[in-house]
Order: C-alpha cells, then sequence, then structure tokens
C-alpha cells in the first residue's frame, strides 16, 4: 500500500515538474504598453476577436550620417531604444557602458540593433554623434545614433518607448532623463525596459533578449 | 656589560618609535584611501568607471601607470580645472573635454588623487593634502 502510494507521489511530482518545465521552455515576455480588442467578422460570420497592442509609430530622424533614418531600417529586427545626450556626464556613460557589454554580445547577430536618440537637440548633431559612435567604437549600420526636433524626439521618448525626458536648468548637464534601456520586437511592441545604469538589470535585458530571439525565430 | 644592555634597549626604542610613526603613515594613507574611494565613486566613476578602464576613447582610463607617475603633479589642476587638452593614455588618443570640478576641495583632491594613483594598478604611495595647494600654483 505504502510503495502505491509513493509511486503516485513519485509520479504526480514528476508529471508536474514536466508542466513546469514545459511552461518553461515557451517562456514568452509581456507585451507592454496600451492595448484595445477589435471585433472582426471572418466570412461565416463568426465573431473574432483581435488584440490591438501598441506599437512604435513612424519616426524620421537624421542619423550619425546626416541621412534619414526611419523604421524601414529595423524592419525584422529586435531593437534596444534609449534616450542619451552626448556630453551628459551622469547616468549615460553607464548606460552606453553596460548597453556596449549587450552590443559586443551581439555584434555579429544580424537580427539584433541598437537605436540612441539624442534629447540635446542644440548641440549633438549628427557630425557631434558620428563622433561620439566612432570614440564609443561601435559599428553604426548595427548602433544608430539619431538626431531630431525636440518635440518629435520628446513626445516619442514619452508617448511610445514611456521614458521621461526633459530639460532641467537645475540638472548639473541641462537635461533630465531616464536611463531605460527599451526592448522592441520584431512587430515594434515593447516587450521590456531595464535600467541601463544597474548591472543586475542588464544581465536580465540579456536574458530576456535571448528570450525574445528565441520567441520570434 | 652594562653599555650593551643601554645600547640595546636604545635601539628598541628607536625601532619602536619609527615603527609606530610608519603605521601613523600608513593608517593616514588608509584614510585618504577611503575617503578617496567614496569621492571617486561621487565624482569620477560614472565616466571612468569602477575598475578605472574608462570608455572607449570617450573617457580615458586611469590605468596608465607611467601617465599618472608623469603627470602627478597636474592631477589636481586637471580634476579642478578640467581639461581639454589632447592627451595619449595607454596608446589610445583622447581629444575629449574633462568638466571643472571647482566645488571640490583641497583635502577632498588628495584624497582622490590618493586613491587613483593607488588603485587600478597604480601604487604611488602618499599625496598630501598641503601638496594640493603647491600644485594648483602649477597648473598649465
Amino acid at each position: 500500500m505504502i510503495k502505491i502510494k509513493n509511486t503516485i507521489a513519485i509520479a504526480t511530482l514528476l508529471s508536474l515538474s514536466i508542466c513546469f518545465y514545459a511552461c518553461n521552455s515557451d517562456k514568452k515576455l509581456p507585451i507592454y504598453g496600451q492595448r484595445e480588442a477589435q471585433i472582426t467578422k471572418d466570412a461565416d460570420g463568426n465573431e473574432k476577436v483581435d488584440t490591438i497592442y501598441q506599437t512604435i509609430p513612424n519616426f524620421k530622424f537624421l542619423n550619425q550620417d546626416s541621412t534619414y533614418l526611419t523604421q524601414d531600417a529595423f524592419k525584422g529586427k529586435i531593437y534596444i531604444a534609449d534616450f542619451f545626450f552626448t556630453s551628459c556626464t551622469t547616468i549615460c556613460p553607464i548606460m552606453h557602458r553596460n548597453l556596449k557589454t549587450v552590443y559586443d554580445e551581439y555584434k555579429n547577430n544580424p537580427d539584433v540593433m541598437f537605436l540612441s536618440h539624442t534629447i540635446d537637440f542644440k548641440y549633438d548633431k549628427p557630425s557631434i554623434l558620428k563622433n561620439y559612435a566612432q570614440k564609443l567604437g561601435v559599428d553604426t549600420k548595427k548602433w544608430q545614433f539619431v538626431y531630431g526636433p525636440k518635440e518629435e524626439v520628446y513626445s516619442l521618448a514619452e508617448k511610445s518607448y514611456l521614458t521621461v525626458v526633459g530639460e532641467d536648468k537645475t540638472a548639473p548637464d541641462g537635461y533630465m532623463h531616464q536611463g531605460w534601456l527599451v526592448l522592441i520586437d520584431k512587430e515594434k511592441r515593447m516587450r521590456g525596459a531595464y535600467d541601463g545604469t544597474k548591472e543586475e538589470q542588464v544581465a536580465k535585458l540579456k536574458e530576456d533578449l535571448k528570450t525574445l530571439i528565441a520567441e520570434e525565430k | 656589560m652594562r653599555k650593551t644592555i643601554l645600547l640595546s634597549i636604545f635601539s628598541i626604542v628607536i625601532c619602536c618609535i619609527i615603527y609606530s610613526c610608519q603605521n601613523a603613515a600608513e593608517m593616514e594613507q588608509a584614510k585618504y584611501l577611503s575617503g578617496g574611494k567614496d569621492l571617486y565613486i561621487k565624482y569620477c566613476q560614472n565616466c571612468h568607471s569602477a575598475n578605472g578602464e574608462g570608455l572607449g576613447e570617450l573617457y580615458p582610463a586611469l590605468t596608465d601607470t607611467v601617465f599618472l607617475k608623469e603627470n602627478k603633479a597636474q592631477l589636481a589642476c586637471i580634476i579642478k580645472n578640467g581639461s581639454n587638452k589632447p592627451m595619449v593614455i595607454n596608446g589610445k588618443k583622447y581629444n575629449g573635454k574633462m568638466p571643472a570640478f571647482k566645488q571640490i576641495e583641497n583635502i577632498d583632491l588628495a584624497k582622490i588623487i590618493v586613491y587613483i594613483t593607488n588603485s587600478f594598478g597604480n601604487k604611488q604611495g602618499m599625496y598630501k593634502f598641503e601638496q594640493v595647494a603647491t600644485d594648483l600654483e602649477g597648473c598649465k
């Protein structure tokens, strides 16, 4: 009798762990932002509910080579976006030191790109961005740096990438901003945001990036 | 016999004095070092990084022991007044601008310099705060 009980217990444990394992192996990242339900009818008149997720809208910014960069550059790519400025001495150097470790791991993976927006619309013209990228030591085909008018960049940051940016006369370098590294999937949806100044969050980003690549294969 | 005993007591005393002096000097340096580390985290670490490696060609490393030794008298000036002169550090050219930290007092400059010049592979020993005033007069 005891033997049977034991067998049942072991069997239950086994099946439970298989379930957990199965759940883990097709782990998916959450999808952030607002969502809407759209009801559509198929050919037979049956109602179907589709979820419409928030996506990054089209943009057109000058990049480090003074050519316009649009979402076409990120078609079919996963990318990590952030907001910074070149003369920043507070969180930006830490963010980019950390993001560069991600870049170094994925520089040979054609599916992954990086996009840094400057929030210093007065000084960070394309030539300054180019100089910065060269000194950071990254290939700008893979890691793009973009410059745009204040309203466009700031509203994209706040509404789409959910990152707070702004001018601040009291800040040491004249701007304040959050150090999020935002993970965007191939459907332009936001799948994660990580504090680029914290090493453990950047480790999480690396882990989630792996999950997302596997999910979108 | 008596002479020998006296001599040995005398030399023991001298040894003790030297030893305790050394200890006091070591303790002072340790104080500068630990204070310097906190100040480094506050003012320098964002750009120059926790292990002094800097970042690409944007922010120079502090691991070039020869550069730091040869320019030791200019370190206080560079921190206090910033710098926009090109430098070659670890064989890499840097022509960016370092901001000035006018608000840092001499004693804290000394602590930061002791920390930098005794970390990241550097081992230059003590740098007293009296020296800061002298060095700041000789800024190039």
